[in-house]
């Protein structure tokens, strides 16, 4: 059986002691909440720790609450069940609760979180690999090597992101709060990310994301979204790719659209220029979804570091750009949904 | 660098204290401390559900998780199922319907199931199929998992309901009258020590 | 059943013809598996389950580079490792092993080189299995890299290095056959139609649940004990008798439940040898568990196999010959390969009357992890060629597919071009019932665009008709113990690997004595205390297991029905056997309780015992390789296939199976439902994803070949969600050879499925793909291809030696080659060897390991 290595654990009460005890172990101390991303990592050893600072002891992180402006806000530490099955959630961010849904598998959404999925690591097929398999092939660029063996000619780290929540969330243009040791900070959620496989998260590694804040101007009575998410399998699975977008009209014409990917970049990469094709023209005008559907598959950089034909996860991009902006424009969607059947 | 905690778990209502390295799984130490080996292995990172347990009611994997942050929460594994010698309606209908066949995905997707069925009685066949989703199993192809959950929630509401005839024998033979006749039901013919 | 085997006391039996009758209510009823209450309380003890007294773990050091002299082995900082107790290495376990005789190519730990990523290299030993990991992870290894082969097409053009200096082959070949049954050219002059289609079948691994483990446990002085989770026991116990050096009574094998086997706990592994042997270094119990990833590295999974065939058709369908040639991809090692290799070329015959066949086969080796025998051991593949090629042929001809294979069945009772001797065959009943079923006459080839439906069939054996190595003895023996209690205990070899053999071997017991399953007392798979059974592999078990089960039990019957028969003053042929009683037929109240009987008979003969044994008759072939492929009797499955496809990104998905198989009888039709559904489960993992694949790094950067995704996670497999609503039939048509009529179900009713997908996208929309796994892109590129077909474009120049020329039957035919080159030296790469070593072969390797077979 593949085991941990010895780490100590420390469960502080309060986000000052977490981040302290980060702040001064430096590298060598991690946090984790639901584990469900860290203890595979550190199996493997391509993360390693000496110090894991468990956040689940710390109160009021995991709360899932409506504020007063009717914003949605969100724990860290809330599970990605809980979230799912929310019926606030449900009922206002359909499209959010589809895209936590599609994460993993059952059990595995009872432990892991909203906030671990949003930080969750970076995947590549030549790193998520265990210590002796990475030998095989002296390490990478992420992790002890010194070349990424996705583009070996690339001085970057090709690593993709993972998160399902985080394309979605960052369409529907929610903020987090980062909190450290010196007091909390919001940030647009779309500002966390950075466009590199390794240093892929623009926060101070002690800063804890503390809650996700979801705007009301989102929710379904206001917005339209979409998530399409393709892998392999009807579960467990990864993201290949996913689609998540949100349209804001009125009087039948789009007056704002964002629409992040998932899995073909390092981050979570909006497709602005796909957005603005959308503006101004009629909801549902098929040419502009269309226009639109080729502008994302510009900006879609899949690499061969995860299950299918790279080549033709950049194809799957336009058709579910496509069909993710039809069915939020509600027009029909023929074909095949996502995993082999509508997510959700 | 990690010590030995010792810790006091409630396991299928009863509480034992064991002492072992901070850094073991809850599998490891319901395997290694517990003696309760019915948890099974499959991949050891989350990606198989071979381990599944039941946390306060509800699916974990348990080689995901660090035993000593069960401390005061109710953990059940399959070794809690049965009530005495008698079996439950799911251990029942598994045993009876072929839904175990070599055995080793099974405890992990009773307790899928068993959390499931404890929070909707009447699971629709797409329900049943996403709530195990997250459980592999290599011999069945799933058919009988699914037809035995649902004869197992049909016996749990207290109905008097057997398998349909072509899950025990196939489907009758087209154009062969007689062909595949419905024999006994396995209530017949199932060894009595349930 | 063989007449050698036979008691005096049966023979007079059978003179007398006083055989009593029993009347069972197991066989035939979906009775409860005899282990299914252990299966879902958590107590069946897995081999990771057990707990001994003081032991201790292991951990394999495993090579990190794909093909290297190995140098120094540094364990300094290892001993550092709090816990440490030891390590072994390639010396200490000199003694090459392999499950096939001709095939002695492994060892426990390198010797010299290492052949793949994964390919263990020393041993370390621990208090924990922690310590014993971080010990294992400190271990450091020098190696001299040698280059590396990744592929057939490279093995066969890449003489050097050799990665095993083989004599009888050259390069990176590792077997070479070559067969013309009958006048392949007269057969083709005959065709009015000639197709000559390349196929690529992806290797694949079959991912057990359970990951092999293994506890040793020393005893006395020189005494070990093997609790391993192994298929086939009995080769384990002969190969640790090799590798340790002891007589073979002083090792007992057990095998543990099997979590999950479909041919991949098989082989004799490396872990066990270890185990052993680090048990009676330390005199402490060792426990090894393999990884998810090390699983990934034992494999000897499903071959990557290229094929070229061409078949030769009339313009009303008539199949006039085929000539099929086959390429495997090995890996490192040879394992099964040798049979592999010829099982990719056997089963071709036993469908549709084929009468001139030429088979030309070659294994290679290649960098990578052993492929061995997976669910269905070689067939899959050529079958997947067969039953496109006649989708093809059924397009071109403008014949109905099902209509086409209707009209060339094998006849039952037959003997292939190639000499296999076939039994019932159901095939007419199974697509009869698939075409009826899935209202293909209405609805094939008149779907909406998008949407399709496929046919294929296939054959498997119910036992590989010869062992594994050359011996005269029974494949599967039983042995019975009644006593006063009126229990029953069974003794056998056979090994439960989830298929519910252990429930076949209680259950035709107990019905043949009348009792119930809960007076049955099973020990299986013990080499201690069991008789033989050659393991769980090649559909065996049932048939030949139930056979001397049947036999056995007949026999105590037999005893118990003369001590009953007099005392109730009932002539024997009149007693009956059923209910727990032994009872006049006549007047059934005349009788008494089983253990009353059992008591008599045990006062009358003393302590009661039978055995049965099972040895398959000899084929008809008389030529060399001929081996492989005969069984007592063959089952039969057809399957339709109903597809969604999107033209627009080549996703597809099954919406619906229907699959009917020829059981002969089912002896529990739960079970034998439970093996089909999983069948087709397999085969749609097989078709529509899974694949056993490797990178390359830039050769300029990198000498690295490794397993692209040794994990459940990226290893793909269908979860619930990508399994499709299946229809099954269970045809009944009881064979002679069965126990009460029964054939196989294990392996058989998984291979129509890959190329009834294949079949099914043609029919949605338009596009062939003529490989497997059948990825979405591939469907979208055959969509845009001038031949809309997506598939190999070139085979490989490719010398397989001088063919054996073996007339026909109905050629006038006696079984032998015309020109057996046993009598004439041969060069290149041939090589005639069969899977079994000859007689001579067989005594010189008990002469080097100073015993004799047992």
């Amino acid at each position: 059986m593949l085991r941990l290595p010895p780490f100590r654990l420390r469960t502080p009460s309060s986000l000052e002691e977490a981040a302290r005890i980060v702040a001064g172990e430096g590298p060598a101390a991690r946090f984790v909440a639901g584990g469900t991303d860290l203890w595979p990592n550190m199996k493997r050893r391509h993360q390693k720790a000496d110090t894991v600072v468990s956040l689940m002891a710390v109160p009021g992180l995991a709360e899932l609450r409506g504020d007063t402006g009717g914003n949605l806000e969100i724990g860290g530490t809330v599970t990605l069940d809980r979230v799912e099955r929310d019926e606030r959630v449900q009922t206002r961010f359909p499209a959010l609760a589809r895209a936590v849904a599609s994460i993993s598998s059952p059990p595995l959404r009872n432990m892991g979180t909203i906030g671990g999925n949003l930080c969750v690591d970076t995947r590549c097929t030549y790193y998520n690999q265990t210590e002796e398999w990475r030998r095989s092939i002296d390490y990478c660029l992420k992790e002890e090597g010194t070349v990424c063996w996705v583009a070996p000619g690339s001085s970057r780290c090709w690593a993709h992101t993972a998160s399902d929540s985080a394309p979605m969330l960052a369409a529907l243009g929610a903020r987090v709060r980062l909190a450290g040791a010196e007091g909390e900070r919001e940030i647009p959620l779309a500002d966390l990310y950075r466009d590199d496989g390794i240093d892929y998260l623009g926060k101070r590694p002690e800063e804890v994301l503390s809650r996700v804040v979801v705007p009301a101007e989102a929710d379904a009575g206001h917005c339209r979204s979409a998530f399409w998410k393709l892998r392999r399998r009807g579960s467990i699975d990864f993201a290949v790719l996913s689609v998540a977008v949100a349209l804001w009209q009125e009087h039948g014409v789009v007056t704002r659209a964002r629409i992040h990917l998932g899995a073909v970049a390092s981050w979570p990469v909006g497709a602005e220029k796909a957005a603005e094709a959308l503006v101004g023209r009629p909801v549902g005008d098929e040419e502009a979804i269309r226009e639109a559907a080729k502008l994302v598959r510009r900006v879609a950089t899949p690499m061969d570091n995860t299950d299918f034909l790279a080549q033709w996860r950049g194809v799957m991009a336009e058709r579910y750009a496509e069909s993710a902006l039809r069915e939020a424009s509600g027009l029909e969607v023929t074909g095949l949904a996502p995993n082999h059947r509508l997510v959700g | 660098m990690s010590r030995a905690v010792t810790a006091t778990l409630r396991v299928n209502g009863e509480e034992r204290t064991v002492a072992f390295p901070g850094h073991h799984t809850l599998l490891e130490v319901l395997r290694e401390e517990c003696a309760l080996t019915g948890t099974k292995h499959g991949c050891e990172l989350g990606e198989c559900g071979a381990c599944t347990v039941l946390v306060d009611g509800r699916p974990v994997l348990s080689c995901l998780t660090l035993a000593c942050q069960h401390e005061g929460r109710e953990i059940e594994t399959v070794e809690g199922l049965a009530d005495g010698n008698r079996l439950g309606p799911l251990q029942v209908a598994f045993a009876d319907l072929g839904a175990a066949q070599c055995g080793y995905c099974t405890p992990g997707i009773l307790m899928a199931a068993e959390a499931m069925l404890r929070e909707q009685p009447r699971p629709s066949r797409e329900r049943i199929a996403e709530q195990l989703s997250g459980n592999l199993c290599r011999c069945t192809g799933y058919l009988k998992i699914v037809e035995a959950v649902e004869w197992a929630a049909a016996v749990r509401r207290g109905e008097d309901a057997g398998p349909p005839p072509e899950i025990l024998f196939g489907h009758p033979e087209p154009g062969r009258p007689g062909g595949d006749a419905p024999g006994r039901r396995p209530s017949e013919t199932a060894s009595s020590n349930t | 059943m063989n007449d050698e085997n036979r008691s005096p006391a049966d023979a007079a039996a059978d003179a007398a013809d006083t055989s009593p009758s029993s009347a069972g209510r197991y066989i035939g009823a979906p009775f409860r598996r005899v282990d299914g209450r252990a299966k879902v309380t958590g107590d069946t003890r897995f081999a990771d389950d057990l707990v001994f007294p003081r032991m201790v773990f292991v951990k394999l050091v495993r090579s990190t580079v794909p093909h290297a002299r190995v140098g120094a082995i540094d364990f300094s900082a290892a001993r550092e490792v709090p816990g440490y107790l030891g390590h072994l290495v390639g010396d200490d376990l000199p003694i090459p092993f392999g499950i096939l005789p001709v095939s002695q190519d492994e060892h426990a730990l390198a010797l010299d080189k290492v052949r793949f990523v994964g390919d263990p290299v020393a041993a370390v030993a621990a208090t924990t299995e922690d310590a014993a990991t971080e010990a294992a992870l400190a271990v450091g290894v020098e190696y001299e890299q040698l280059a590396t082969i990744a592929s057939l097409e490279e093995a066969l053009a890449t003489p050097e290095p050799r990665i095993h200096e083989l004599e009888r082959s050259e390069g990176n070949v590792h077997k070479a056959v070559s067969y013309r049954f009958g006048d392949l050219e007269a057969g083709l002059a005959e065709a009015d139609l000639f197709l000559d289609d390349l196929f690529y079948y992806e290797g694949n691994t079959h991912l057990a649940m359970e990951q092999h483990a293994c506890v040793a446990v020393p005893e006395d002085d020189d005494r070990v004990t093997l609790y391993s989770s192994t298929q086939t026991p009995h080769y384990v116990h002969r190969a640790l008798t090799r590798v340790l050096g002891l007589p073979a009574s002083r090792i007992r094998v057990v095998a543990t439940s099997n979590g999950g086997g479909f041919g991949g706990k098989s082989d004799p592994f490396s872990h066990e040898m270890v185990a052993a042997k680090m048990a009676l270094v330390l005199g402490r119990p060792v426990k090894v568990v393999l990884t998810r990833e090390e699983v990934f590295y034992c494999h000897r999974g499903r071959h990557p196999v290229l094929m070229s065939q061409r078949t030769g058709f009339t313009k009303d369908g008539r199949i006039t010959a085929q000539h099929l040639k086959t390429v495997l991809d090995g890996g490192a090692y040879g394992s099964y390969g040798v049979a592999s290799t010829y099982y990719t070329g056997a089963l071709q015959t036993v469908t549709y009357k084929l009468p001139r066949y030429a088979f030309d086969g070659v294994r290679t080796f290649t960098n990578k992890p052993p492929c061995g025998p997976k669910r269905g051991h070689g067939t899959p593949q050529p079958r997947f060629a067969w039953e496109v090629q006649l989708d093809k042929a059924a397009h071109r001809l403008g014949i109905d597919p099902a209509e086409l294979r209707l009209r060339n069945l094998e006849e039952p009772d037959a003997v292939t071009a190639n000499y296999l001797q076939l039994g019932t065959i159901g095939l007419r009943r199974c697509i009869e019932a698939v075409v009826e079923g899935s209202g293909w006459r209405e609805r094939y080839g008149k779907l909406p665009e998008g949407r399709g439906l496929g046919l294929a069939c296939g054959s498997y054996l119910c036992g590989a008709g010869l062992p594994i190595y050359w011996n005269h003895m029974p494949h599967s023996g039983v042995q019975l113990q009644l006593d006063r209690s009126g229990g029953v205990a069974v003794f056998c070899g056979e090994t439960e690997i989830g298929q519910g053999s252990d429930s076949v071997l209680a259950a035709l017991v107990a019905d043949v004595l009348g009792i119930e399953l809960g007076d049955i007392r099973l020990c299986v798979a013990d080499t201690d205390l069991t008789p033989v059974d050659l393991g769980s592999y090649s559909s065996r078990v049932t048939l030949m297991m139930g056979n001397a089960a049947i036999q056995a039990a007949e026999r105590a019957r037999e005893l118990v029905a003369q001590a009953a028969g007099d005392a109730l003053e009932v002539p024997v042929s009149r007693l009956v056997f059923a209910d727990r009683r032994v009872f006049d037929a006549e007047t059934p109240a005349d009788g008494m309780t089983f253990q009353e009987a059992v008591i008599l008979a045990e006062a009358r003969f003393g302590t009661l015992g039978t055995t049965g044994s099972y040895t398959p008759s000899r084929n008809p072939a008389r030529y060399r390789g001929s081996g492989v492929g005969s069984s007592p009797t063959y089952s039969y499955s057809a399957a339709v296939l109903e597809v969604e496809v999107d033209p627009l990104t080549g996703l597809y998905r099954p919406a619906h199976v229907w699959i009917a198989h020829d059981i002969g009888r089912s002896l529990n039709p739960v079970l034998v439902m439970g093996q089909v559904e999983g069948s087709v489960y397999m085969g749609l993992g097989e078709a529509m994803m899974e694949e056993q694949v490797f990178r390359r790094l830039p050769p300029s950067r990198s000498s690295a070949l490794v397993h692209k995704m040794p994990s459940l996670l990226e290893y793909k497999s269908p979860t619930f969600h990508d399994m499709p609503p299946v229809t099954t039939y269970l045809i009944e048509d009881p064979d002679p050879a069965g126990p009460m009529g029964a054939k196989e179900v294990g392996q058989g009713p998984l291979l129509p499925i890959m190329p009834a997908l294949s079949n099914a996208i043609f029919d949605a929309v338009g596009a062939r793909v003529d490989q497997v796994p059948i990825h979405p892109h591939m469907v979208l590129k055959a969509l845009s291809a001038k031949d809309r077909r997506y598939g190999p474009r070139a085979f490989p120049e490719v010398d397989f030696g001088p063919p054996l020329h073996v007339p026909t039957p109905a050629e006038g035919g006696d079984g032998r080659a015309i020109d057996d080159p046993r009598h004439r030296r041969t060069h290149g790469i041939r090589s005639a060897d069969g899977t079994m070593t000859t007689r001579e072969e067989a005594l010189r390797a008990q002469h080097a390991a100073g015993l004799t077979t047992g």
